[in-house]
């Protein structure tokens, strides 16, 4: 009860809020080209006419929700999953190359922090670089890694995948080597005491007290790499995944597709940051951590 | 005499190289010509040099194992480490993609002094304010020199074409000789898209953080939201916004404004509830209305959040701005450059346009930085506590 009061009225009504305004600005962004369609028509519709017909145009400047809803759903639901004008074909596209190239990054990520922790020449050297390599636009240079790469004769997931880990092992990188250091004291003299070596040290507390904040800075790296995947498929020709449907839709300006590709890409997120927020609560289960 | 010395397995490992490059002879494809027909009087590089090289890697190698003061021996070491890197840099010059196995050997080692060199100068521990800053500057400088370094004699001595990776070399001469162009860019792309953007973004972003502090409804319907949003991929809607406000840099400002609103909202929601109730109980008892609490106390005790956001923000900005370049421009701008000079194959100006963005990056990161310290000289990350 007290969850439906703190949080679902507020959202809904906000979100009540969004659709409302949404359907205001699709009349008002719409209405040029429609009052230039029956001019030419030589039409004088009566204002409730002139609406809805504002909301049904087939290309409109901004697509009126339901038109999105509809497409978003014969798009998903309605073709087979292998038509190239099916979102679940292209998601998948996306979301494979985006669980490579996650998973890369989260690897790299991890040895990354092991080796900033345990090595000071590291700790020193390489720190300032991992922070300034994020300064780097890196989705700018993304096309070029794909054209480059497809003149090498790489192709297919792994370029994309590159892009993904490059963006995803910076948040990893950083909330590892937090997570690695975050043991007090105390609990480092207490193995200490045991005499305990580096790798005892290493596997029975840096690694269990890091658990939490890795599962942190998955979150954020799973959303970076969807982001990598997506743009990284801009450049390709428009073969196949999300990126690839939304330059199409840009370029013969489907707008009412361009916008059910980033729901898709939403759903995507969405589903993807859930996933590991789930094995983040499995894991803490597991390992015996109660509910805060 | 085994008292005296100080092995370290990189400077140990270096002599072993060095051994090994003296074996294996010949440095490049040319030499080794040269010696099977020493009438034909071929060409080849590291005429004089090639002892010089080793020579100077070996005693580097040698002369760090004496136990010299750490100052010394990282001197030592530099010497040592980057005068072979130029020599060996210097004289591949006309002989690329001729390198053979001595060449790498050489390489590495000189590579593996300047990490030695790098370890002695992080383990010091100067007593100096100035000396440590010095040495927090200096370690990744040479860090990043040697990446620079690897880039271009693996790049040069192995022949890599010119299409796959450029040397760094050819892409500073390309920036030096193409400054009026990429000047061009960066002020069309940074100056007018991204800061207008920057700026509108992170303003509203924070005006409306305020509102949702205001009232409590808003709040809790806009932070799921907010939160739910920074996980999506925004930039998607880069398209769109091309086509609602046109080719020229009002759509990337608009690109760049939704990518910056939500990490500002949902930072200054959380810093506007870090300051701690027995602060916020003080202020009360002063009898201070809202407007009082909120700028006295809770806004300079937010400081660090809405500086988070403004550095994440930072490196979004130019990003946002740069992707939505590649639906459409007029013929200026960064993005614009970087993917029209891929399609011509012209890979040395792409490289330069990066490293533009990246300086522009680094250093509109660091005017946040330092703008950060000053604001928010109190809070413990800082004083150094």
């Amino acid at each position: 009860m007290d969850s439906l009061r703190s949080k679902i009225v507020p959202v809904s009504t906000i979100l009540a809020g969004i659709v409302v305004l949404w359907y205001v600005f699709a009349v008002v962004l719409n209405a040029p080209f429609q009052r230039d369609l029956d001019r030419r028509a030589g039409e004088t519709p009566t204002t409730m006419e002139f609406v809805v017909r504002t909301l049904a145009q087939k290309k409109p400047t901004l697509p009126a929700p339901h038109q999105v809803a509809q497409n978003f759903f014969e798009n998903t639901f309605l073709r087979k999953v292998t038509s190239a004008r099916s979102l679940v074909y292209h998601s998948w596209a996306t979301l494979s190359s985006t669980l490579l190239g996650f998973t890369f990054g989260t690897i790299l990520g991890i040895v990354i922090a092991v080796g900033i922790v345990h090595v000071t020449t590291l700790d020193k050297s390489l720190m300032p670089w991992i922070i300034a390599s994020q300064t780097i636009p890196i989705l700018a240079v993304a096309p070029m890694i794909i054209v480059v790469l497809a003149a090498v004769g790489i192709t297919g997931l792994i370029p994309k995948a590159l892009i993904s880990t490059y963006l995803s092992f910076f948040p990893v990188a950083v909330g590892m080597v937090k997570g690695l250091r975050s043991p007090e004291l105390m609990h480092l003299d207490l193995m200490h005491t045991y005499n305990a070596s580096r790798a005892q040290i290493f596997w029975k507390l840096r690694v269990p007290a890091s658990v939490p904040f890795l599962f942190a800075s998955m979150k954020v790296a799973v959303a970076a790499s969807l982001v990598g995947a997506i743009v990284g498929e801009l450049p390709t020709g428009a073969v196949a995944g999300i990126g690839a449907k939304l330059l199409a839709g840009a370029y013969y300006s489907q707008t009412i597709d361009i916008w059910a590709a980033l729901v898709a890409g939403s759903v995507v997120a969405a589903l993807l940051v859930a996933a590991v927020g789930l094995a983040s609560r499995i894991v803490e289960r597991a390992m015996g951590g109660r509910p805060a | 005499m085994t008292a005296r010395l100080k092995p370290s397995w990189q400077a140990a490992l270096a002599l072993l190289l060095v051994v090994i490059a003296l074996v294996l002879g010949a440095m490049t494809q040319p030499e080794a010509d040269a010696f099977a027909s020493p009438a034909a009087g071929v060409a080849y590089p590291y005429l004089g040099t090639k002892s010089v090289i080793l020579g100077l890697i070996g005693l580097a190698a040698l002369g760090s194992m004496l136990r010299l003061r750490p100052l010394a021996e990282a001197l030592v070491l530099f010497v040592g480490a980057h005068g072979a890197a130029w020599l060996l840099l210097a004289g591949i010059g006309g002989f690329e993609g001729t390198a053979k196995a001595p060449y790498y050997c050489a390489l590495t080692a000189a590579w593996l002094l300047g990490w030695r060199c790098v370890a002695v100068l992080s383990s010091m521990r100067p007593a100096e304010r100035w000396e440590r800053l010095a040495l927090n500057l200096v370690v990744p400088a040479l860090f990043g020199a040697w990446l620079l370094i690897l880039w271009e004699a693996v790049v040069r001595g192995a022949g890599i074409p010119f299409i796959l990776l450029p040397p760094p070399s050819a892409i500073g001469a390309r920036i030096v000789n193409s400054l009026p162009i990429l000047g061009e860019d960066v002020r069309q792309t940074i100056f007018k898209a991204v800061l207008v953007g920057y700026v509108v973004g992170c303003a509203a972003g924070f005006v409306v953080a305020i509102l949702a502090d205001r009232f409590l409804f808003l709040r809790r319907g806009l932070i799921p939201i907010g939160n739910l949003v920074s996980a999506l991929p925004i930039i998607g809607v880069a398209p769109i916004m091309v086509m609602w406000f046109g080719f020229d840099w009002q759509s990337k400002a608009a690109v760049v404004i939704i990518m910056t609103f939500f990490p500002m909202l949902v930072n200054t929601v959380a810093g506007l509830a870090a300051s701690s109730h027995m602060e916020r109980d003080l202020m009360r008892t002063y009898a201070s209305s809202y407007w009082q609490t909120l700028f006295k106390l809770r806004l300079p005790a937010a400081g660090p959040f809405i500086f988070n956001a403004l550095k994440i923000n930072s490196t979004l900005a130019l990003i946002g701005a740069i992707v939505a370049e590649f639906f459409g421009t007029p013929v200026v701008g960064m993005g614009f450059r970087i993917s029209t000079e891929v399609g011509r194959m012209n890979i040395d100006m792409v490289w330069a346009e990066i490293a533009v963005a990246a300086l522009a990056g680094s250093v509109f990161y660091g005017v946040v930085a330092l703008l950060e310290r000053a604001a928010t000289f109190w809070h413990p990350s800082i004083r150094g506590g």
